[in-house]
Order: structure tokens, then C-alpha cells, then sequence
């Protein structure tokens, strides 16, 4: 397939449909709302099935519907709207039930903006819902890999029957890139033989389900699913080590500010700088090896983010106190500008070890 | 050989239920299993169960079933008819679940004329939780979050779910009914049946609101239960249709 120039937003669209999705659920927010429109339109042209609800609420328990029902099933909100979901996705997590969610991060807290942020890490990567469970976490930092990464996320979802969250910013949803819709290498994907399609001739009923009111059942459905979230950690980790060479500094940086890093890295290089990245795709499970592994060739770490300060956190738990991990962000909607990087990682070089 | 006059509907399961004695939700359960049965559809059935009182259904009906978030059942069930437009879908809710928490739920379930049935069981009270006020709680009635009595001016008058609903263009057919004699029983079996018929025939939205009892928490004995019900919940809550099938050419 050639090439064609997408939209981040509507490259998700087109990647869901390519990938068999057959139902989105979704209420409009900003700024995100080029994906529920496109699906109201091209949806019903691939026999699939747009419907926008009442609220994030409602839409992520269509998806629980839909999903326990068998379908293969996304919804999107951008931050405010996915605060909402957060109970489904538990409900979803603990009746184990495989979806897509895409989130297009915006400023926070609160109302917050609608520019570009990085500051639902800790939603997205540390629960967000109520309980125990984890989902696999993906930051695409292009448009290509946003839509190899929506078609993929839909066979982890089902490969172990568990949500998948997609992480983006206005900044990828908006801007324009050359794409190929390309399938993902093969997964060998369960039977849906647990879905609730009516007990004809099975002879049974099925019940999907998160609740265990005997403790010890409780216990025991959670050991099942951490049996499950240990598994995603070992084979579901993606990343990017980029210009680890001989880094005078390793740059940490996801999605859109992993891009911003690049430029930084062009810009240290001329003046005698070097500069690593260290690009996490999947935010959960979360590289930590990787940050070990490099931390004995480089002098520090920078944890760059559209953010307070979030996956600095799990950079210092991969760094382990071997070498120092510092932090630069900007937050609220706020886009850090690569000088601003550079004269940052001067201080942090410049200044006493 | 005695001859068998009396058996369990195949639409339950061989489980004890887990209801106070004197409650009607045991009553409630047996019409819709009866209905599934007698419709032969519990092959093709997914019911959704609510969290309240009747948070267990899951473990009664005899048929495929999810168990919903807090008043979510219907945008569940919309996600299940969705994409399974061939089966029978129903949700069986309280009063918390329905017409608090999930009021937005069912309203717009309700306005998209989803294809789907709702078994409403109000008995003016939560249940599950230990006798709190629900927004069907009668002016005046003790609660435990209301001990003085629902007052009107602090708490508001309780909600009218069918006829809220029923001035929606979406619903196919919305009935009242309650259980609390062999007469009321038989009559609201047979709303129960037209109202999964009208979702066969692909009517559009059915609602079949059940007045029930909860003696425990009202502190009454069963029979003073069904007395008071029908002495305070009916003058507020008349029983009868309030959209007909008929009407949804």
C-alpha cells in the first residue's frame, strides 16, 4: 500500500477500522473530536458501528457491553473525559475484557487547557481506576507509529483479554504525516469462547464479571490476574535507544517531547555535547532494564515530559542510584523548546558531580 | 407417581437466593425466568444485572449475563444489543441503580429507543447497603439517611421513573405493575412477557417498573410489608400503562 498523508486523529480512525474494530463509542472533547467524527463517517462504509453516548461514562460501559458481547471495541476521550472512564476501565480490567482507549492528552489538573501535555503518566501507567490491575500503555511519537501501534494494541488487548490505552497529545492528533496502514506481525489470539453471545448449544452460561464477594475468591482472581500482568510486563515492552553511543547525558522522553529531543540532540552535537534518548513505547510495562543497563555509560539522565514530573519517577527506580536523574517539563499545555533543553542539560553537565 | 403440578422455571438456576425473607424480588426474578422460558429465548438471552440488592442475578437466571457497574446496566446492554442485534437483551435494576446513579443511563437509553428490557424494581429504598434513602423514598418515610422522615423541602419528592420516561419518543412500551397479590402477580407477568415480545418484534425501548418490597429495611413484618406498599407506594406510583406498543407504528 502507498503512502497517504493523515491527520494523527483520523490515522487512528483509519488504523481501528483496518484492524476489525467494529464499534466506537465516544463523546466529543477537545482535542480529540476528529476521531469520533471520522468514525461517524466512515464507520457505517465498513459495516461497523459508530454510536456517541451520553457521556465518557456511558461510552466506556458500551464498550464493556460490547466487549463481553465479543466485539472487537475502542473508545477516546482526551484527559477530563478519560478521568471518567476510569471506573469502567477498572470494571473492564477486573472482568478481563480486551479494548482499546485512546487518550489525547491535554493540560491539567482540572478543566485544565486543550494544548498539548504529558500529564496522565501517572493515570495511565499507576491505575487510574480503583484496584489492582495494569494495562499495557503505548506512546507513539509519529503518525505511522501511532496507527502500527492502534492495530497492534488491539491484539494485545485480545491476546490477553485486558484493556490497552493509547497515550498521544493534541500535537500528534493534529498533525499531518505520511502513513501505511501495515499489519502487525501475527499473534496467536484466544477463542472468545467466554463471551456472552447467548448459551445456545454451549450448554452453559457465561458471566462476565468483577465480583467476588468471598475474599478469598477475591484474592484468588487477583493472583490470576497478576499471573496475567507479569506476563504483559515480559513480553509486551517497547522502546527506543537512540544516540546511546557514548552519551555525555541520556535524555529520557516520550511521544511528542521524544521528537523535541531529537532536535536537542542535533543542536548538543554542535557544541561538542552528546546526547542519548531513551524513547519508552510502552509506558507500562516501563523499560527500567534499559535505563539500568545504560545507566554505566552515561554521566546523568534528564526526564523530559509535558509534565510536573511523572515518569521521572520510574527513570529513578531504572536507574536504581547509579547515576543522578534530573528533570525538565513544561506543563499545562505548555511545549518545551529544544534551547531551553539545552541550556538545561549545559547546567546539569556544567555543574558539580 | 405423583403427578408433578409445580417445578422450577428452566430460566433459573438450582441456586438458593439470597433475599430477605418477605422480599419480592424472589417473585420479580421468577416472572422474568418464567417469560424467558415461555418465549424460548434463554438460549439467545443476555441479561445484565445491577449492583444493589439483585447484585447476584448473575448467579439466578439461567442465561448469559454481565454484571454492570452502578446504574451503567443500560449502556451496557446497549453495548451487548449493539452488537449482538439478534439476541434478547435485558437489564434488571432497583431504584438506586436506576433512578439515581444511572438516571442518565437509562434516560438515554430510553431516548435512542434501544432495543432492549428493562426490568425496574422499585421498592422506595436501598436495599443492599442497609436502608438508606433512594430518590423513590415516599415525603415522609424513614430512611436511614432520612431519620426524621423525607422532608420535601430538604430532599426534593421522589422521582417518577415511567412517566418521566414515558414522555420520551424512544420507549415502545412503559408499564407500572407491582406483585403484592396473585392478581398483581399475573398481570405483571403478563407486562413482562409483551414487553420482551415488543423487543423481539423490534419495537424499541420497554420498561416494566415492578413496585416491590423490603420489609428489613422498612422494619415491617412481609405481610405489613405488601400492606404498606400498597396503602402508600400505589397512590404515588399508579399502576398502569404509560406507552403501549401499539402506539409505536
Amino acid at each position: 500500500m502507498a503512502k497517504v498523508l493523515m491527520k494523527g486523529n483520523e490515522a487512528i480512525g483509519a488504523a481501528a477500522i483496518k484492524a476489525g474494530c467494529k464499534f466506537f463509542f465516544g463523546y466529543p472533547i477537545t482535542p480529540q473530536s476528529e476521531l469520533p467524527e471520522y468514525m461517524a463517517r466512515e464507520m457505517p462504509k465498513a459495516g461497523a458501528t459508530f454510536l456517541q453516548s451520553e457521556s465518557e461514562v456511558a461510552a466506556i460501559n458500551m464498550v464493556y457491553g460490547a466487549a463481553g458481547a465479543g466485539a472487537r471495541v475502542m473508545t477516546s476521550s482526551s484527559s477530563p473525559g478519560i478521568s471518567l472512564k476510569q471506573e469502567g476501565i477498572s470494571y473492564i480490567a477486573g472482568a478481563e475484557l480486551p479494548c482499546l482507549i485512546v487518550n489525547i492528552i491535554r493540560g491539567g489538573p482540572g478543566l485544565g487547557g486543550i494544548q498539548p501535555a504529558q500529564s496522565d503518566y501517572f493515570q495511565a501507567t499507576k491505575g487510574g481506576g480503583h484496584g489492582d490491575y495494569k494495562m499495557v500503555v503505548l506512546a507513539p511519537a509519529s503518525v505511522q507509529e501511532l496507527t502500527d501501534l492502534i492495530m497492534e494494541g488491539f491484539d494485545i488487548a485480545d491476546q490477553y483479554r485486558n484493556p490497552v490505552m493509547i497515550v498521544g497529545d493534541g500535537m500528534l492528533g493534529q498533525m499531518m504525516e505520511p502513513v501505511e496502514l501495515r499489519e502487525p506481525k501475527k499473534r496467536n489470539l484466544p477463542p472468545k469462547d467466554w463471551a456472552t453471545t447467548g448459551k445456545g448449544g454451549r450448554g452453559h452460561t457465561n458471566v462476565i464479571n468483577s465480583l467476588f464477594i468471598d475474599p478469598a475468591e477475591c484474592e484468588k482472581h487477583n493472583l490470576k490476574l497478576k499471573a496475567k500482568f507479569d506476563q504483559m510486563e515480559k513480553n509486551e515492552k517497547k522502546f527506543e535507544v537512540y544516540n546511546c553511543e557514548n552519551p555525555d547525558i541520556i535524555a529520557v522522553a516520550y511521544g511528542t517531547t521524544a521528537r523535541i529531543i531529537k532536535t536537542v540532540i542535533e543542536k548538543c552535537r554542535d557544541e561538542g555535547i552528546n546526547v542519548g534518548l531513551i524513547r519508552p513505547i510502552s509506558l507500562w510495562p516501563f523499560p527500567y532494564e534499559v535505563i539500568e543497563e545504560y545507566a554505566d555509560r552515561t554521566k546523568a539522565f534528564i526526564s523530559v515530559e509535558m509534565s510536573m514530573g511523572q515518569m521521572v519517577e520510574d527513570v529513578k527506580l531504572g536507574a536504581n542510584g547509579k547515576k543522578p536523574v534530573h528533570f525538565y517539563g513544561r506543563t499545562g499545555g505548555m511545549v518545551p523548546i529544544p534551547d531551553d533543553i539545552v541550556a538545561e542539560i549545559k547546567k546539569i553537565l556544567g555543574g558539580a558531580e | 407417581m405423583a403427578e408433578m403440578v409445580f417445578k422450577r422455571t428452566k430460566g433459573l438456576q438450582d441456586r438458593p437466593f439470597h433475599y430477605c425473607p418477605g422480599c419480592t424480588h424472589g417473585i420479580i426474578h421468577r416472572l422474568v425466568a418464567e417469560v424467558l422460558e415461555e418465549l424460548d429465548v434463554l438460549d439467545n438471552a443476555v441479561g445484565v444485572a445491577p449492583v444493589g440488592c439483585s447484585v447476584f442475578a448473575y448467579d439466578y437466571f439461567n442465561c448469559d449475563m454481565q454484571e454492570a457497574a452502578h446504574g451503567r446496566a443500560p449502556a451496557v446492554a446497549t453495548g451487548i444489543k449493539r452488537t449482538l442485534p439478534d439476541n434478547v437483551v435485558f437489564t434488571y435494576q432497583g431504584d438506586g441503580d436506576l433512578a439515581s446513579i444511572g438516571t442518565a443511563e437509562i434516560v438515554h437509553a430510553a431516548m435512542r429507543g434501544e432495543k432492549i428490557t428493562t426490568i425496574f424494581v422499585n421498592n422506595a429504598v436501598y436495599g443492599m447497603t442497609g436502608g438508606q434513602m433512594a430518590p423513590t423514598t415516599l415525603v415522609g418515610q424513614k430512611a436511614t439517611t432520612s431519620p426524621f422522615g423525607r422532608d420535601r423541602d430538604h430532599a426534593g419528592a421522589p422521582i417518577r421513573m415511567s412517566e418521566m420516561l414515558a414522555t420520551l419518543d424512544g420507549p415502545a412500551y412503559i408499564e407500572r405493575v407491582t406483585v403484592t397479590s396473585p392478581a398483581n402477580i399475573r398481570k405483571a407477568k403478563k407486562a413482562i412477557k409483551k414487553a420482551f415480545q415488543a423487543q423481539i418484534d423490534g419495537k424499541g425501548f420497554t420498561m416494566i417498573e415492578v413496585l416491590s418490597t423490603c420489609p428489613t429495611n422498612w422494619g415491617l413484618t412481609p405481610v405489613e410489608a405488601i400492606k404498606w406498599l400498597e396503602e402508600n407506594m400505589v397512590p404515588y406510583y399508579p399502576l398502569g400503562v404509560y406507552k403501549t406498543p401499539e402506539e409505536v407504528e
